[in-house]
């Protein structure tokens, strides 16, 4: 056995020709952690894909997936492992051009030291800008410098000193601990695991003594208690225990604690393990706790300590990485997972975009694929919350966009935002019932999309009439009429198409409140946006009528003559010409409008409403 | 005995690896409506199983586990694992491919490539769609081979159980996406970061019970392609002049027994186990014939839908 053989985690930075692989094949080979059979293959690998002739390529020992190994380069973050006496390590290898920033930061996210690898020749570049500002974005607080092929400049020392000198220079503003430069050279081991002859002017430790040695401890015991709630265990009417692992701090029996949304507070009655109950827990461990009290709790609820409890706000601002091909639009509604809770989340509004590589501040209305940004955000419900610096696992957060479920964004907090504790919902006493109940009626959204020249107004004009000569309170909002007053200074960039949506849905929202059927006739071409509407609303109160009508048709109806001009170049933006239209998958009505006449699709629409009850 | 007493025997590393398994293992429980764990009998399985019990203490897993038989497992296996599912009172599911039985696909006559293909691959896809399962447990580790280096905790599978490696979510922070569509599912990995050093170390602290072909006794093998190959039932056709002699051997890694290789070996105690394994020059996977077949040849299996 090992004793008390600690873990560290970190990532490796640097591009292809730094020598990255190289260093993580010597660090595995040195380790011994390279078996026979391995070799082998490896020797074979050499012959076939290597860039070192005769030599034992080490970076093919790192290169894993075909794609990658026939393209020489890697895209992918990759875990390896190894270890000596002192100590296990997983490294996270990550490519390190501009266009893998997300895979940068995601090795990072679990990570608690970086190696930045700098070509002894090359000098401080600016991709190791860019590496070490992710580094710092992602709350890294230990870096290595490793200057790398130092054998190619002769093992001189003149260029090591520049090199640091220039570094601490630039790294002076990103908030670093520790900082610590090594001369090393992957393909020939010098400085990696054992101090070199061919650099006697460097006193410092070799790589892999310095990684056994230093001290990374971020004492998350020491922090305050923070305990997301991941799993209600009740296995039996007898136990009632809330499953989590500690995010910070330390708990005991008897401890009070507070849910954090709910302000509810009890003590600690037990922490149940598999092992037997435990006279503490502290973080990093997986444990069940049992209250005193029944109090209300949930998977994703925070325990915390009431002296020191986590804010609890709906908005807030913070960083955002982008991970998507699809751009970031502010207003657009993605799922957020930050701790245990998922909720729907949308940027409000970018403060700034972070140039990587030159660490500017720009002005931006969407973030591209692995452009960084400080955003304002708004949730869907109040969540518990710390600034990320002060707490990773509380100040971390994902956004996943709703469609296609890929993890879009990686975001971390830095503050909860004022208005969210200072705004409150007041309640009046006359609510969205009475108000439907002195009308006679069933509020809700006849929603219709399609693309311009469906017949979306024209059919919504027709039921609007026969609502009215039914008695039922109704009012129309129009994409064209709208954009002459509420959203008269947006555009039709995909940024101003999703904002228009989002207004026009608080409004209709209000009406709804207000006791109406409102029927709301726009483009909207994305379902994200329509889904947005759907959920500010109640359930069964949106339907929305997809006006299917095909481009062909509507372009030989072209009412307005805007096709046209779209086909024209003269006008941009131009919904099926030159932006997309994402039809809906499951609309509640389709209306073919094809060989029919208006009237006819109205009565299809008025049909189904009938059928929910509404008379008309 | 004490929990104190018993915490001692986890090493930091340890007992962080093994609570970050009891989180992700959680996790799936609390995120997907039908969850599975793939039990294959081997000693990752062995302790996957052991993290889940741990996990849902004083309950039990609130999923069943789940066995693709292939036909050709070792006999001590199949007994181990019959008898392991009653001692830990979980519901046990085991399923073979009925149409790889009637074409008589095995191991010996069609090919390792052509077995695995049909008895573990095709047989698994059938098993989770026959139950419908949303999420998998296996018990794969990043170490095991190269390109599992990249494989997140969090596997996605599209439609029909696909890997496409550029379909496959960035994995930041514990902040799993366990958000999935009709039709698609989840595999999970639990023992993603443990390597083969700390499975070994674990099945020794926590005395979990292996399968007894792990511990190094007098076998009747065969040599085959440079390998030790145990004649376990008279299934094995011995080649003319061949006859199974008995030698002190044991196995690293356990699958179908034609496919599985044996190490000379005297070690026949967990503790001696751990020492060869510490001495040892090859990888665990040697063992196994199927990985040899070509090169990159898991990550073609992996899109194929192999675990």
């Amino acid at each position: 056995m090992d004793g008390a053989r600690e873990l560290l985690r970190f990532l490796t930075c640097g591009s292809v020709d730094d020598g990255k692989s190289t260093l993580i094949g010597r660090l595995l080979y040195d380790s011994q952690l390279i078996f026979e059979d391995t070799l082998a293959t490896l020797a074979k690998d050499s012959r076939k894909h290597g860039t070192t002739g005769e030599e034992i390529d080490l970076a093919l020992l790192v290169d894993g997936l075909e794609a990658e190994r026939q393209q020489g380069i890697t895209i992918d973050v990759a875990y390896r492992f190894f270890a000596t006496p002192r100590r296990s390590f997983i490294v996270a290898d990550t490519p390190g051009h501009e266009q893998y920033t997300r895979n940068m930061a995601t090795g990072a996210s679990s990570a608690s030291l970086a190696v930045i690898l700098i070509d002894a020749r090359k000098g401080v570049l600016t991709q190791t800008r860019r590496h070490s500002y992710i580094c710092s974005l992602m709350g890294i607080r230990d870096i290595v410098v490793a200057v790398n092929k130092i054998d190619l400049v002769g093992f001189d020392e003149g260029s090591f000193d520049r090199i640091v000198g220039d570094y601490a220079t630039f790294a002076a503003g990103l908030g670093f601990r520790s900082i610590v430069p090594i001369p090393i050279s992957a393909r020939f081991g010098d400085n990696v695991t054992s101090r070199s002859g061919n650099t006697p002017w460097y006193h410092g430790p070799a790589l892999i003594e310095h990684l056994e040695t230093v001290d990374v401890s971020q004492d998350l015991s020491a922090r305050p208690f923070r305990f997301p709630v991941q799993w209600v265990n009740r296995p039996n009417l007898d136990f009632r225990g809330f499953a989590g692992t500690v995010a910070s701090g330390r708990i005991a029996p008897g401890d009070q604690v507070v849910v954090a949304a709910s302000g509810k507070s009890t003590r600690v009655a037990r922490i149940v393990t598999a092992d037997g109950d435990l006279a503490a827990a502290e973080a990093g461990q997986a444990v069940t706790l049992t209250l005193d009290d029944e109090v209300d709790v949930a998977r994703g609820d925070v325990l915390s300590t009431s002296a020191d409890r986590p804010q609890v706000a709906d908005q807030f601002a913070g960083h955002l990485l982008w991970m998507d091909e699809e751009a970031m639009l502010p207003g657009r509604s993605y799922m957020m997972r930050i701790g245990n809770v998922w909720t729907p989340c949308s940027v409000t509004s970018i403060r700034h975009r972070v140039d990587v590589n030159t660490l500017e501040e720009h002005a931006a209305r969407r973030l591209s694929l692995n452009e960084i940004g400080f955003c304002n955000f708004s949730a869907g419900q109040p969540v518990p919350l710390d600034p990320y610096a002060d707490n990773r696992a509380t100040g971390a957060f994902i956004l996943v966009d709703r469609f296609t479920n890929r993890t879009a964004g990686a975001g971390m907090v830095a503050f909860p935002l004022r208005r969210a504790s200072n705004i409150h919902h007041e309640h009046f006493t006359v609510d969205k019932a009475a108000r439907a109940a002195l009308l006679g009626n069933a509020p809700l959204v006849l929603w219709f999309t399609g693309l311009s020249g469906s017949g979306k107004s024209t059919i919504a004009n027709i039921v609007e009439q026969a609502l009215h000569r039914a008695g039922r309170p109704t009012y129309t909002l129009d994409g064209d009429n709208v954009r002459h007053g509420l959203c008269r200074d947006l555009g039709f960039t995909a940024e101003d198409r999703v904002e228009n949506i989002r207004r026009v849905g608080e409004v209709a929202k209000l009406f709804v409140d207000a006791g109406m059927i409102v029927l709301c006739s726009f483009i909207s071409p994305f379902r994200a946006e329509r889904r947005m509407v759907r959920d500010l609303l109640g359930p069964g109160e949106f339907v929305e009528v997809f006006v299917d009508t095909t481009i062909e048709a509507c372009m030989a109806r072209d009412p307005k003559g805007l096709y046209a001009k779209a086909q024209a170049g003269q006008i941009k933006n131009f919904t099926g010409i030159d932006s997309p239209y994402e039809a809906p998958e499951a609309p509640e009505l389709r209306i073919g409008t094809e060989g029919r006449t208006p009237g006819e699709c109205a009565e299809e629409i008025l049909a189904a409403l009938r059928a929910r009850g509404i008379a008309c | 005995m004490t929990s104190i007493e018993r915490k001692s025997r986890l090493t930091p590393h340890l007992a962080r690896l093994e609570a970050e398994s009891i989180g992700i293992i959680r996790e799936v429980a609390a995120s997907f409506r039908r969850p599975v764990m793939l039990y294959s009998i081997g000693k990752d399985s062995g302790v996957m199983l052991h993290l889940a019990l741990k996990a849902f203490a004083p309950g039990k897993p609130p999923f069943p586990l789940m066995h693709i038989d292939t036909t050709w497992k070792f006999r001590e296996m199949i007994a181990f694992r019959d008898a392991m599912a009653k001692h830990v009172g979980m519901e046990l599911l085991v399923h073979t491919n009925p149409e790889g039985i009637a074409r008589g696909i095995n191991p010996i006559d069609s090919g390792s490539a052509l077995h695995t293909q049909v008895m573990k691959t095709e047989a698994l896809k059938q098993a989770l769609d026959k139950w419908g399962f949303d999420a998998a447990f296996g018990g794969a580790r990043r170490d095991e081979e190269k390109s599992r280096a990249k494989e997140r905790i969090f596997s996605f599978r599209g439609p029909g159980h696909s890997w496409d490696p550029r379909a496959q979510r960035p994995e930041l922070w514990n902040l799993f996406n366990t958000r999935i569509r009709e039709g698609e599912s989840i595999r999970v990995f639990p023992l993603s970061n443990w390597t083969e050093y700390d499975v070994w170390d674990y099945v020794l602290a926590e005395d979990i019970p292996v399968v007894p072909l792990y511990f190094a006794k007098r076998r009747p093998v065969v040599k085959r392609s440079g390998t030790w190959i145990m004649v376990d039932d008279d299934r094995l056709p011995l080649n003319p002049g061949e006859t199974p002699e008995m030698r002190m051997v044991r196995f690293r890694t356990l699958g179908c027994y034609p496919l599985s290789g044996a190490v000379e070996s005297e070690a026949a105690t967990l503790p001696d186990i751990i020492a060869e394994m510490r001495a040892a020059k090859t990888s665990e996977r040697q063992g196994r014939l199927i990985d040899t077949d070509e090169e990159a040849s898991m990550e073609k299996k992996k899109r194929e839908g192999y675990f």
